[in-house]
């Protein structure tokens, strides 16, 4: 038997690791779409800010690991699949057959239409290889634009903001993470990184890149505003809400003359005619699923390849995990993409168990994120938006920087919120995806929505395991 | 041999050593804040409950973690190793006990390590209502129930369950 | 080090605070809690200060084993001059508020001045704020603990209140941390009521630290050893509470009883312990729910009891149906025994109704007491009592007069006064059960004589905690001897004495001294903080705050007058048990006491002794 997985990311890894347990004898090969070895984007932040060197991205950290567990780790990237065959090819030509195939091959930064994306300064901030070209640019002091406040520009924003340099920062939406936090906590974010020396545009477009003194080509082509173009793609990406650029910027100040610089080289031109100076420009305007190899392929595919509960898609043995794959939404119960790291690493493990014949079904997955931003720490999950006829607990301490807001379907959580409470947090991820009833505990949120932690306890112990036994250890004989 | 923590909230009486035992060990100081282990007080209802980490077979923070900075050791434990550990918080998310804490003072997260095996806490408690025993004695059935009801798949559930 | 070495200097007139180091040379001199805070105190304030005027401090002190692991470290104590007596008063509590302020960095917090308008105070870390308390004034230590959490939405935070007792001044109302543990005598409630202050809110993160980790683990782990292996500590206490006492003191027949007329109690078994245990008639539920510990404490004494949801006091009140703080030995004395009432359901209500307002029972349980025994013999009427048959043994009664004096309504506003000035407004002061304005705790002098000689010298008035000779003259630690003999007690009082003032000021619980000597104490004080402190240095420091104590009430106005016991335990024999014919005989006891203290007969102490310990 011959296990293919396409994309060494979190979900590509944790399947092949899965199949090796499970089928001790089968042959995996584990392809990669980039010349590094499996590495984790979310730690890219960690290495610009110099906490960790390119090692510490790494998702296995000991030497051998893949050859050791006998994981044949192939550069790619595939280029093309045929499902009837079970046959694939590589960029290098090379052609591969197989028994089993998994589809992590993860998602790429959309490239916005804006004008001068090509100039020499504008980078996205997906892989290591961009985090070097950043790195060489981000030095302390230098102006630098972020185009994104997304939950990946904010983490890049952090990491940026760390390095020292002079950061403006532009959302399309009308608060910074949209499709992550309201607009309360948004704006929390908002007012904390403005306090923190970080200029924050929102609602606002961003028109052309272009070098510093360079004036728009005429006749200057009209920029279609990015969201505009695939419309409610974004909120499909992030289980969220739809997000309207609003009618006006939140900070419009006076257009400010940029002169040709060599510490500012680019102008960032912004639709209300705002220039912003820039020796860097990053991308973080959102992503997309990288499945456009698969045309042809004979499997269906949607915004990502479209799986059933096992994770297989249309095409018997062939699977898809992770960014790419429209696996169940817990909160919905409907197929949807879910782009996180620990969601990943679900949808891996259970494809793979199902690849070995384990038959698995995902019962889906739950949407969370956690960002910290300059120390300020948020966090959501499920459907924080809330559903009509539930009802709401708020918790609002603007002196404090803390902010919590609970949604309730009946007296099960169903989605919440948080800034500037870390403690115990996970347990809000616990009592929305094992749908406990909150009893009593409901109303005593709803007049203190800090209790969290006691409700779920309480509730807990109240459960089927009062009295629950605590950790266990195996002991060596 | 499998052994485990086992909690008795009934023995409890909410004095708090095994906060400070946890702290010192870890901290290297007395700062219940800090504990890997922390009584909830149910005053209403008389009742102190223990909590701490399960070490879950699922290992949801584990597997959330984005460099690798969580392992499981022969034993079962989970064991953050500070010097991968970038921060990022993914874990104290991941895990549906809350029992992964960030402690900003670090940067980095915190759990219970069971001390390397020889627990603080069930040394500290006076009355027993925290223990470290044989698995065969704990109940452990019990809180495969209630955390079967955490797993996002059906069962087998993560990556280190049983086959 | 176990000090953090700040203190809190809060100035409530201008609503301002500062930190500011904690003076080490003290430190070395008196330890910390009780001694540290009362050297600031007597430093700072004029003996003759109006005890509820802005002249006058309220100090809440941790001392240095505070938030520690040793057992029991998780004491604070609430220091300033007592309403109640005029002396220095000390008033000392467990639960968690000692140690969170601890966390928070703080030694000590010294309010001076008065805030114009009730504020309740928050300190969490290093912030200090004053906040308006118009919501929470007037409302209970129950509803202010619920409001502060909910308002700042920390359920961490760890509360000391006052409730309307000490809003309005009851001379016997106490300071009440989290929930039912208080800072209970000498009416230091009524003082942080005087200065506007509604409640302290306390939540810390930071640790504490100790000079040597290694040795203090050792030293505290042997403590916690000698604390589990002891009868009255590992078995007693935890399973029977300090109501463990009622049957024992009742059958040394040194039970003051129904205004100290008698000295045993036939309703004893009522109220006991054993009572609490017992499933009750009415609904088959024990009163008593479990025990539970304070911070850091192996012992685990406290009670937690829920009333009969069908008992009188309640039924048609649900608030009250959950758990709290029950009966203490003190507590179901004074409410008990002292008012002949044996109703243990209507005991603990009224325990319940205490904690809430604010009230010290001892002082509130003996002040009704002392009003039956006016009522009873036709000194009041209904109309002073505005309708209360004040009758020995009414539960009724009780429960009226107690939903009274928080409040300071109709008679209440009577009783809040305390005993000795309620008898003396009815031309009765010999009724009052008291010294220097304190009414005395839960041991006859009669049956146990070395009670008498602790009461009548006890720095802050009647108290048995200044020397439990209860220990040695009952219980046999930490060696027998006989209670119904003075020869030997003006020594063992002293001692007693002082070993409890070390004891208090190092931020544990005088409860370990049923099973710990100084032997065991010192090297838990020594790991902790710098200063080699042995047994002999804690004992100097105890000696020498107890001077400090006295020199502060002697400058107040106390004399050798005032160390002396009410009449009817000097002059009415004991008509039952083991002490059947005797009374207190202080007179035996006092010279000696004096003389081994190093004072004058005129109870002043002499330049010699004040050279010695360096007061």
């Amino acid at each position: 038997m011959h296990h293919v997985i396409l994309g060494a990311g979190p979900a590509g890894v944790t399947a092949a690791e899965t199949i090796r347990k499970h089928a001790p004898h089968a042959k995996i090969t584990l392809i990669s779409g980039e010349p590094e070895p499996p590495y984790s984007r979310m730690a890219i932040p960690y290495l610009l800010e110099g906490k960790i060197g390119e090692d510490g991205t790494y998702l296995r950290q000991e030497d051998g690991h893949y050859d050791g567990k006998g994981i044949y780790y192939k550069q790619g990237p595939v280029t093309s699949v045929d499902a009837a065959s079970k046959s694939l090819t590589c960029a290098d030509g090379s052609t591969l057959q197989f028994d089993r195939m998994l589809i992590a091959t993860g998602a790429t930064p959309l490239r916005p239409p804006i004008e001068g994306l090509d100039n020499p300064g504008v980078h996205t901030c997906w892989t290591l290889e961009d985090a070097r070209h950043i790195a060489e640019h981000a030095k302390p002091g230098v102006p630098v634009v972020l185009v994104g406040a997304g939950f990946i520009g904010c983490i890049i924003l952090e990491a940026l903001a760390k390095m020292g340099v002079e950061l403006t920062v532009v959302e399309m939406g009308d608060r910074m993470v949209p499709r992550m936090l309201d607009e309360t906590a948004g704006n929390m974010l908002r007012h904390w990184c403005e306090d923190k020396g970080v200029k924050v545009v929102t609602g606002a477009l961003v028109d052309a890149i272009r070098a510093s003194g360079e004036t728009a080509p005429a006749p200057a082509p009209s920029a279609t505003p990015f969201a505009e173009e695939k419309p409610g793609f974004f909120a499909r990406i992030f289980g969220g809400g739809s997000s309207e650029p609003s009618a006006t910027p939140a900070v419009a100040p006076a257009p400010t003359a940029a002169a040709p610089s060599h510490d500012h080289p680019l102008t960032v031109h912004l639709k209300d005619g705002q220039e912003l100076p820039a020796a860097l420009v990053v991308i973080a305007a959102g992503v997309k699923s990288n499945i456009e190899f698969l045309k042809g392929s004979g499997i269906d595919t949607n915004h990502g390849v479209k799986v059933d509960p096992y994770h297989e898609t249309n095409a018997k043995g062939i699977y898809a995990a992770g960014d790419v794959a429209e696996g169940i939404n817990l909160s919905t119960g409907h197929n949807d993409m879910l782009a996180i790291q620990p969601v990943a690493v679900e949808h891996g493990y259970i494809a793979a168990l199902n690849m070995c014949g384990i038959e698995t079904a995902h019962r889906g997955a739950l949407n969370m994120n956690v960002l910290d931003t300059l120390g300020l720490i948020s966090s959501s999950f499920g459907t924080w938006e809330g559903v009509e006829g539930g009802e709401r607990a708020v918790l609002h301490d603007k002196d404090a920087n803390r902010y919590i807001r609970l949604e309730f379907d009946g007296d099960q959580l169903i989605g919440a919120q948080c800034v500037g409470m870390t403690d115990h947090v996970g347990m809000l991820r616990g009592l929305i995806q094992t749908h406990l009833h909150l009893g009593p505990w409901k109303d005593k949120l709803i007049e203190s929505p800090g209790r969290v932690a006691e409700a779920y306890v309480a509730v807990m112990q109240q459960g089927p395991t009062a009295g629950y036994t605590g950790p266990k250890v195996a002991l060596p004989a | 041999m499998l052994k485990a923590l086992t909690i008795d909230p009934g023995k409890c009486t909410g004095c708090k050593q095994c906060e400070m035992a946890c702290s010192y060990v870890n901290e290297g100081e007395f700062n219940v804040s800090k504990s890997r282990i922390r009584v909830f007080d149910f005053h209403e209802e008389a009742r102190f409950v223990p909590y701490t980490c399960t070490q879950c077979d699922e290992a949801w923070c584990q597997q959330a973690c984005p460099v690798n900075a969580i392992t499981t050791n022969e034993m079962g434990v989970k064991i953050v190793h500070d010097n991968l550990c970038v921060g990022c918080k993914v874990c104290t998310i991941a895990c549906p006990f809350g029992t992964v804490n960030y402690n900003a003072s670090t940067g980095k997260v915190m759990k219970c390590d069971l001390c390397g095996g020889d627990p603080a806490c069930a040394s500290a408690c006076p009355t027993d209502a925290i223990t470290f025993q044989d698995i065969e004695q704990t109940g452990f059935d019990k809180m495969k129930v209630w955390a079967t009801k955490t797993t996002a798949g059906t069962e087998p559930t993560g990556p280190n369950a049983p086959a | 080090m176990g000090w953090t070495g700040k203190v809190l200097r809060i100035d409530l007139s201008n609503g301002t605070s500062k930190s500011e180091p904690l003076n080490m040379e003290w430190a070395d001199k008196y330890l910390g809690q009780r001694g540290l805070a009362s050297k600031y105190l007597v430093e700072e304030v004029d003996p003759k200060a109006d005890p509820l005027g802005p002249e006058n401090k309220l100090i809440m002190a941790t001392g240095p084993l505070t938030g520690t692991c040793a057992s029991t470290g998780g004491r604070y104590s609430v220091i300033t001059k007592g309403p109640l007596t005029g002396a220095i008063a000390c008033s000392n509590s467990g639960g968690y508020f000692g140690a969170e302020l601890k966390f928070a960095g703080w030694d000590m917090v010294i309010f001076e001045g008065q805030s114009p308008k009730p504020v309740y105070v928050t300190i969490f870390d290093d912030d200090v704020q004053l906040r308006d308390a118009s919501d929470i004034w007037g409302k209970s230590v129950w509803d202010a603990d619920k409001y502060i959490k909910s308002t700042h939405q920390d359920q961490m935070i760890h509360v000391a209140a006052i409730g309307v007792a000490g809003e309005n001044e009851v001379l016997y109302s106490c300071v009440v941390n989290d929930l039912h543990r208080a800072a209970g005598r000498s009416g230091v409630g009524a003082v942080m009521g005087n200065k506007n202050i509604k409640a302290v809110a306390v939540r810390g993160t930071g640790g504490v630290k100790v000079k040597d980790f290694k040795a203090f683990m050792d030293a505290t782990n042997a403590g916690k050893k000698v604390l589990k292996d002891n009868a009255v500590t590992g078995e007693g206490l935890p399973a029977y509470g300090t109501q463990v006492l009622m049957n024992v003191i009742n059958e040394a027949g040194a039970m003051p009883t129904r205004n100290g007329a008698d000295v045993q109690f036939e309703g004893a078994g009522d109220i006991s312990a054993e009572a609490m245990a017992e499933p009750r008639r009415t609904d088959g539920k024990p009163n008593l729910l479990t025990n539970q510990a304070c911070f850091g404490c192996t012992i685990a004494c406290g009670r937690i009891s829920k009333v009969d949801e069908t008992h009188f006091t309640i039924q048609n009140k649900p608030e009250y149906w959950h758990a709290s703080g029950g009966l203490e030995y003190e507590a179901a004395w004074a409410l008990g025994s002292a008012t002949g009432t044996n109703d243990l359901e209507a005991l603990t209500y009224v325990n319940f109704i205490c904690n809430e307002q604010g009230i010290d029972p001892i002082s509130f349980g003996a002040t009704v007491g002392a009003a039956m025994e006016l009522y009873e013999t036709g000194v009041i009427d209904d109309k002073v009592t505005g309708g209360i048959e004040l009758k020995f043994g009414s539960a009724e009664a009780l429960v009226q007069c107690v939903e009274l004096t928080g409040k300071a309504e109709g008679f209440g506003k009577e009783l809040g006064m305390g005993s000795k000035r309620l008898t003396e407004k009815y031309g009765k002061p010999e009724l009052s059960m008291t010294v220097k304005g304190q009414e005395f705790p839960a041991y006859d002098p009669r049956g146990i004589q070395g009670m008498g000689l602790t009461y009548a010298t006890s720095n802050r008035g009647a108290c048995h905690l200044r020397s439990y000779t209860v220990a040695s003259e009952i219980l046999g630690i930490p060696e027998k001897t006989d209670p119904l003999e003075t020869d030997g007690k003006a020594g063992l009082v002293k001692a007693f004495q002082d070993a409890t003032a070390a004891v208090d000021s190092s931020g544990l619980c005088v409860f370990t001294t049923f099973a710990w000597t100084l032997e065991d104490i010192a090297p838990q004080v020594d790991a902790a903080c710098e200063g080699n402190w042995s047994v002999d240095k804690l004992l100097e420091a105890g000696e020498r705050i107890w001077n400090m104590e006295r020199i502060f009430n002697n400058q107040a106005g106390f004399t050798a007058a005032d160390d002396n016991l009410p009449q009817r335990l000097l002059k009415d024999a004991a008509k039952t048990g083991p002490a059947e014919g005797l009374v207190a005989g202080l007179d035996k006891m006092l010279p000696e006491y004096y003389e081994l203290r190093g004072w004058t007969q005129e109870g002043v102490p002499t330049n010699e002794t004040l050279e010695r310990l360096a007061v």
